[in-house]
């Protein structure tokens, strides 16, 4: 497939029974074929769910007044008609998508969130990214349990009620899968924003800090390590420090306020602020404390990561800082010279983001950009900055410093390092490449 | 579910009724949340098994051609006859040496670094309909014939809880267990940062094929 700025007509694969809300659109732009790159991009907004701002496709707006639509000259559903509610029917294109040629099927795979209709730093729960190594399991949190056994003084079992009662704590934290961006290692294949960067998300976390719970069964001494198990047909397991347990994970059952998705945990996971995201484990289960690590197949044979000299390195936790403009970006390209706010998403595992400066030059200068509030500790922080586009191509960059000083690098620095077999880790700067007629793509400098 | 796990499931709510008895055994924790896990509670879950010295590893024994067996049954559609995978479906053969090669083959026999953690993962996580299924007589012929398949143990090797401790794997002492990051030292530079001239694009994804649609339905929902 074609990226999208390359395929304006596919309307025709649009089936019916998804987009029944938007017929007329599609129905007036295949009659109006050929389309100009103005108005396909109108109508990409209005298919994808990106906010249809301005004029309709392919027809200036017309100097007389706005005349009222049929929804002001009509009474609307009631409450209750969407008693839990869902996104406007013209949002529907606003989905978690999977890159298919990836992964032998869908239950050991990822899916990768629409960062390009997202504006703050929270991921709303059904566009969170996910994640399976035995696909979803749906749980009955009546049975669900949690044991917390090994070098213990009182191994536990708890159930969700007894969960629920330990003292609350909230949180905002990014989790991100280390092969974000893992596709890019050696050029740039992938033109989208969201297919790039998608395997991270942000959301704001209750339940108890994993601390209580290991205070509640008494940490013998000797203990070092945890391994931490989830229900899931896979049992995935992985083994964190104990310091790193005792420091600030959270054991958590809501995500933005209500229970956990069943794609992120249902009804109990582990979230381990700033890691990648596999040792936040799902469906949580089973928590043993022991000296030493396990060496479980996710932290061997998968998430390693191969250098140029044949070795691996293991245990490599820490999300390093990195950060990507989310507009312009190959989903969003630009409409004409203007004025333009350059928008994008900074983090880092190490604490908070410190500054992000953007390039439209390629890396040659650089201007800070401004950091929206909240900036929390391991969490998502919004960036913008202002930029009058004259027209001319331009090499867009973002580059975040955070707290402890550290740069994101670039993908040729990283290379030096690291070769390109390491699949994982890769928080190198983002390059977009706009062109004269606005459109956007995914390049990799020298 | 199996007959065995069902059996060990009544084991343990029988268990939970006696739990009350050895709860008084421990000082409760601060909160007195929950309920102490008798020993046969947690065995029901208890299946790790660590990779670099096998603790955890049960009684059972399992050789390659009863693990040949299994594999045929249970194992190949996805993983092949051999170990040689397929379609999308993890190689579990070959590769070795290829560590260094432009585009390596990272395999049980050529990156594993611990036998025993063979024995836990296909325990824990195969075969993927049906995991944590066989019987633990059954994952050791499994993990008997893989390595075998690797040239890494003989034929008449047996699989048990003293010998796959001892069973070095030949990646095991390529991997570093410290993360050495930061591994890069970008500076922070503001103007000037680089000659423009140097500013090439050496790679773009544009016109590819490779991106999967990112507007209307997902590809897969495309009518066939």
């Amino acid at each position: 497939m074609k990226d999208a700025a390359a395929t304006p007509r596919r309307e025709g694969n649009v089936r019916p029974d998804l987009w029944r809300s938007i017929p007329v659109l599609s129905k007036a732009a295949g009659a109006r074929a050929p389309l100009g790159r103005r108005s396909f991009l109108g109508l990409g907004a209005a298919l994808t769910g990106g906010l249809a701002l301005g004029a309709k496709p392919g027809q200036a707006e017309p100097a007389s007044p706005p005349a009222d639509a049929p929804w002001s000259q009509s009474i609307g559903p009631g409450v209750v008609d969407r008693p839990y509610g869902r996104p406007a029917d013209t949002e529907a294109g606003v989905i978690r998508r999977n890159v298919p040629w990836l992964t032998a099927g869908t239950e050991s795979s990822v899916s990768f969130s629409p960062l390009q209709d997202l504006h703050g730093i929270i991921t709303p729960n059904g566009l969170f990214f996910e994640r399976y190594h035995a696909g979803r399991p749906d749980i009955d949190p009546d049975q669900h349990r949690l044991t917390i056994h090994g070098l213990v003084e009182r191994p536990l079992i708890l159930t969700m009620k007894d969960i629920l009662r330990f003292p609350q704590v909230t949180r905002i934290h990014f989790i991100e899968c280390p092969a974000n961006g893992g596709m890019e290692w050696r050029a740039a294949q992938i033109n989208s924003l969201q297919f790039n960067h998608g395997m991270i998300s942000c959301a704001e976390w209750t339940g108890v800090k994993l601390s209580t719970l290991l205070e509640e069964v008494g940490v013998k001494h000797e203990a070092k390590w945890a391994m931490v198990e989830g229900a899931d047909g896979a049992h995935m397991n992985r083994s964190l420090p104990l310091d790193k347990c005792l420091d600030d994970c959270l054991v958590v059952y809501a995500q933005n306020g209500e229970a956990l998705r069943p794609e992120q945990g249902y009804p109990l996971r582990l979230v381990v602020p700033g890691w990648e995201g596999n040792v936040s484990i799902k469906w949580l289960r089973r928590i043993k404390l022991g000296d030493k690590p396990w060496y479980s197949r996710e932290e061997t044979s998968k998430y390693t990561d191969l250098m140029p000299d044949g070795t691996s390195r293991g245990f490599t936790w820490l999300i390093d800082a990195k950060s990507v403009i989310t507009f312009p970006c190959p989903e969003k390209p630009l409409d004409g010279p203007g004025p333009y706010e350059i928008r994008g998403l900074a983090w880092t595992g190490n604490g908070k983001v410190k500054r992000v400066d953007v390039s439209m030059d390629g890396g040659v200068n650089w201007q800070s950009a401004r950091l929206h509030e909240p900036v929390l500790s391991k969490a998502l922080t919004k960036f913008t900055l202002p930029w009058r586009w004259d027209g001319a191509p331009a090499l867009l960059q973002s580059r975040v410093i955070d707290e402890t000083g550290y740069v994101q690098p670039t993908i040729a620095e990283l290379r030096k390092q690291r070769g390109s077999n390491s699949v994982y880790h890769n928080n190198s700067i983002q390059t977009w490449q706009v062109k004269a007629d606005g459109s956007v793509f995914d390049v990799q400098l020298a | 579910m199996s007959s065995s796990r069902k059996r060990s499931l009544l084991l343990g709510v029988g268990l939970m009724l006696a739990a009350g008895a050895f709860a008084r055994a421990a000082e409760p924790g601060p909160f007195g949340y929950g309920r102490i896990a008798t020993p046969a509670q947690i065995a029901g879950w208890d299946i790790d098994v660590r990779g670099d010295d096998g603790a955890g590893l049960p009684t059972g024994k399992g050789g390659v051609e009863r693990g040949a067996e299994v594999f045929a049954e249970q194992c190949a559609a996805c993983h092949g006859t051999f170990g040689e995978g397929e379609g999308r479906f993890p190689k579990l053969v070959g590769g070795k040496g290829t560590l260094r090669d432009d585009r390596p083959e990272l395999t049980v026999g050529s990156y594993w670094p611990f036998a025993p953690t063979l024995f836990d993962y296909i325990n824990r996580a195969m075969p993927m309909p049906a995991p944590h299924t066989l019987s633990s007589d059954d994952v050791y012929a499994l993990t008997a014939y893989i390595l075998n398949l690797n040239d890494i143990v003989p034929n008449e090797f047996v699989a048990d809880r003293d010998s796959l401790p001892k069973v070095k794997m030949p990646n095991r002492d390529n991997f570093v267990w410290t993360d050495p990051r930061p591994d890069t030292t970008s500076r922070p530079c503001m103007n000037a940062c680089v000659d423009p001239a140097g500013v090439r694009i050496m790679s773009t994804a544009e016109g590819n094929g490779l991106t999967p649609r990112t507007t209307g339905p997902l590809d897969t929902m495309q009518p066939k």
